[in-house]
C-alpha cells in the first residue's frame, strides 16, 4: 500500500496544476463550458466509482440521485426561498439520508438482482419526477435560480469553472482517501472476494451501505450543481440514458479507478462536443462505448494503462 | 373483472417477456437486459414493413426474422468473444446491446409511437360482464402456445436437453459431445424469437416505440424472477400476477404510478422470496 501512496499524491498535485492551468489554454467560453459540464459529470462518475469500484456492483439507477440533487436544489430554491448553498447542502443530505433507508434491503442483492433493483429505483424517481406536476413541473421540468453565494453571483461561466474544479479536486481527494482507508481497502477486498473480506472480520454490510450513502451524496452534489448552472431541471435527468451514461463513463474509465472515472467523465463530454454533437446517436454511441470496453478492455482505460507503463518499468 | 381482463392480457405479454429470460438464463446464467428490446424490435420492423405495404403476414415475418437475426448477433459478436468474461461484465454487455439497439432503432426506424392492426378486428366482445378485446384473446392464446411448446422443447427434444444439460454444467455437457456454444447460440436466437412474436402479438395493444422495451424487458424480468428464475411455469404465473396487481392498481389506486408496482415488488420478492415461487420447496400452492 506504500507504493500506491507514492503513486496517489503527487497526482493530486498533477491534477491541482492541471486545473489551475487549464483555463489558460482554453480559447473561448464554449470550451470552458465543456469543462465544467465535464467536471460536474465527474463528480457524479466518482461518487458512482464508489459504488461499483467498491462493491463490484454495478448500478444503473444512479442518475436518480443525480435529479434528487438537481430537483431538491430546485423545488428549496424555487419555492421556499432558500439561499442555493443551503439548498445543496440540503438536497446532499436529502439524498443521503434516501440512500441510507433502500440500502439495506437494496445491497442484499447480487449480480443481475441488483441491478435491475437499481433500475426500478430510477424508474420510479422519474416517474414520480413526471407526475407529482405541483412540486415538479412535470415532464416539462421547472426554472432553477441561478446560484448566489453571499452576495456574489456565479454569473461567468470562468467563475463557474473555479467553482466545479475547486470541488472536483476535492472530490478526488475525498475518493483517493474513502479507497485508502481501512474501511477503502477492506472493500476493495469485497471486490475480489466478499467471504474473504467477511473471513477476515470485515463488516461488509456497514462499508457498502457506507459506499451506497456516499456515492449518493456525489451524484447529488453534482446534481444540485448542474441545476443552479444551467437553471433548469427535467425528468430525463433520472431517465435510464442518463444512468447508462454515468456507469459507462465509471466503466470506459476503470471500475475503482477514480481518475478512470474522471478520464471517463471526460472522454465522454468532450467527444460528442468534438464530434460536433451526436444529433440523436448517443444510444449508439454510448451503448457501442460500453459492449467494447467489456469485450476488449474490461478494466478499464486507466487500469489498463496503468499495468502496461509498470511491465515496461 | 373488466381490470383482470386487462390485468390478464398485460400478464401473459409479460409472461412471454419472461420465458425469453429464463430460456437464456437457463443455458447460460447471463440475464438478458436486451430481452425487452427483443419485443419492441419485433414490433417496430414490422410496422415499418407495414408501412412498406408488404402483406401483414409477411411483415410479421420480416419482424421476427430481424429480430432473430439480431439475437444471433448479440450472442456471436459481443457474448461469445467475451469469453468467460464476469457476470458483471456480461450483464454490461447485455446492457450496452439494449441501449445500442433502442439507438439504432430510433435512427433507423424514427421515434415516433407505432402501433400495428389488431390481427381480427376491434369490435370488443363481452365475456362475464366484461369487454374484452379479441386482440387480447389473441395475446393470451399466442402466450398459450409458446408456454406449451417451450415446455415440450425441453421434455421431449433432443436439442431441449441438451440445453438443459449445457446449463447445468457447460464443462460436462462439452464432454459428452454437446456442442456447448451451438446451444448458447441457440437460446439467444429463441428467446429473440419468443420476444419478437411477443412484442408483435402485444403491440396492438400496447403500440410500441424505441424505448418501450426498458419497461417490457424490466416487468418481464420482475415476473421471472417472482416465478422462480429458469422455470417457465413459474415464468408464466409470475407475469400473470404482475400483470394483475398492476391493473389494480391502476384500476384502484393510480393509474400514474401503476410502472412503479413491478420495480417496489422486485426489491420485496428478492428479500422475501430469493428463490422465487417455484424455487422453494416450502411455496408449492400452484
Amino acid at each position: 500500500m506504500k507504493n500506491s501512496h507514492a503513486l496517489l499524491r503527487p497526482s493530486l498535485l498533477v491534477l491541482a496544476a492541471v486545473l489551475a492551468l487549464l483555463p489558460l489554454a482554453m480559447p473561448n467560453n464554449y470550451v470552458i463550458d465543456v469543462a465544467v459540464r465535464i467536471a460536474l459529470a465527474a463528480i457524479a462518475a466518482i461518487g458512482l466509482n464508489l459504488l461499483m469500484g467498491f462493491a463490484g456492483q454495478i448500478s444503473i439507477g444512479h442518475a436518480a440521485f443525480v435529479a434528487i440533487g438537481a430537483y431538491g436544489s430546485g423545488i428549496v430554491t424555487a419555492r421556499f426561498g432558500w439561499p442555493p448553498l443551503a439548498a445543496i447542502a440540503g438536497a446532499a443530505a436529502g439524498a443521503a439520508v434516501v440512500a441510507w433507508l433502500i440500502a439495506k434491503p437494496i445491497l442484499r442483492l447480487k449480480g443481475h438482482s441488483l441491478t435491475m433493483a437499481t433500475l426500478g429505483l430510477g424508474v420510479i424517481v422519474n416517474i414520480v419526477l413526471i407526475n407529482e406536476v405541483d412540486w415538479t413541473g412535470g415532464p416539462d421540468g421547472m426554472p432553477v435560480p441561478p446560484l448566489m453565494v453571499g452576495g456574489f453571483a456565479f454569473a461567468k461561466v470562468l467563475h463557474w469553472y473555479a467553482l466545479a474544479a475547486v470541488l472536483l479536486w476535492l472530490s478526488v481527494l475525498l475518493s483517493l482517501n474513502l479507497f485508502d482507508s481501512p474501511a477503502g481497502r477492506a472493500l476493495r477486498g469485497l471486490n475480489g472476494s466478499e467471504v474473504a473480506a467477511r473471513a477476515m472480520g470485515v463488516d461488509v454490510a456497514r462499508f457498502k451501505v457506507r459506499a451506497f450513502v456516499a456515492s449518493a451524496v456525489f451524484a447529488a452534489v453534482s446534481g444540485s450543481l448542474a441545476a443552479h448552472y444551467l437553471g433548469f431541471v427535467s425528468p430525463s435527468l433520472a431517465a435510464f440514458s442518463h444512468s447508462v451514461e454515468l456507469a459507462t463513463m465509471v466503466v470506459l474509465g476503470g471500475m475503482a479507478s477514480t481518475f478512470g472515472a474522471v478520464l471517463g467523465a471526460a472522454l465522454l463530454t468532450a467527444l460528442p462536443q468534438l464530434l460536433g454533437g451526436l444529433h440523436g446517436y448517443e444510444m449508439v454511441f454510448f451503448g457501442l462505448v460500453l459492449m467494447l470496453t467489456m469485450m476488449f478492455l474490461p478494466k478499464g482505460l486507466v487500469p489498463s494503462l496503468a499495468l502496461r507503463l509498470r511491465r515496461k518499468v | 373483472m373488466q381490470f383482470v381482463f386487462s390485468g390478464l392480457t398485460t400478464g401473459a405479454i409479460y409472461a412471454l417477456a419472461a420465458l425469453g429470460f429464463s430460456l437464456i438464463y437457463n443455458a447460460s446464467g447471463v440475464i438478458n437486459f436486451a430481452q425487452g428490446d427483443f419485443l419492441m424490435l419485433g414490433a417496430m420492423v414490422t410496422a415499418a414493413l407495414l408501412g412498406a405495404h408488404l402483406p401483414y403476414g409477411l411483415a410479421i415475418a420480416g419482424g421476427v426474422l430481424a429480430t432473430v437475426c439480431a439475437g444471433l448477433l448479440l450472442y456471436r459478436l459481443a457474448i461469445k468473444p467475451a469469453g468467460d468474461a464476469s457476470v458483471v461484465s456480461l450483464i454490461i454487455i447485455t446492457i450496452g446491446a439494449s441501449i445500442f439497439i433502442q439507438g439504432v432503432v430510433q435512427i433507423v426506424l424514427g421515434k415516433n409511437q407505432q402501433t400495428l392492426p389488431a390481427f381480427s378486428g376491434d369490435a370488443s366482445l363481452r365475456v362475464l360482464g366484461a369487454y374484452v378485446l379479441p386482440q387480447a384473446l389473441w395475446v393470451l392464446g399466442t402466450a398459450a402456445v409458446l408456454v406449451a411448446l417451450c415446455f415440450a422443447f425441453f421434455r421431449l427434444t433432443l436439442l431441449g436437453k441438451a440445453m438443459l444439460a449445457v446449463a447445468a454444467n457447460s464443462l460436462a455437457a462439452r464432454a459428452v459431445g454437446i456442442p456447448a456454444s451451438r446451444v448458447l447460440q441457440l437460446s439467444f436466437g429463441l428467446s429473440a424469437l419468443l420476444g419478437a412474436v411477443a412484442g408483435v402479438v402485444a403491440a396492438p395493444i400496447t403500440t410500441t416505440v424505441y424505448d418501450i422495451g426498458l419497461m417490457l424487458g424490466m416487468k418481464g424480468f420482475v415476473a421471472a424472477t417472482l416465478g422462480g428464475l429458469g422455470s417457465a411455469g413459474g415464468a408464466v404465473l409470475g407475469g400473470l400476477i404482475v400483470g394483475l396487481l398492476e391493473a389494480l392498481m391502476a384500476g384502484y389506486v393510480s393509474s400514474a404510478y401503476k410502472d412503479a408496482v413491478p420495480f417496489v415488488m422486485i426489491v420485496f420478492i428478492l428479500l422475501v422470496m430469493p428463490h422465487g415461487l417455484f424455487g422453494a420447496r416450502s411455496s408449492d400452492r400452484v
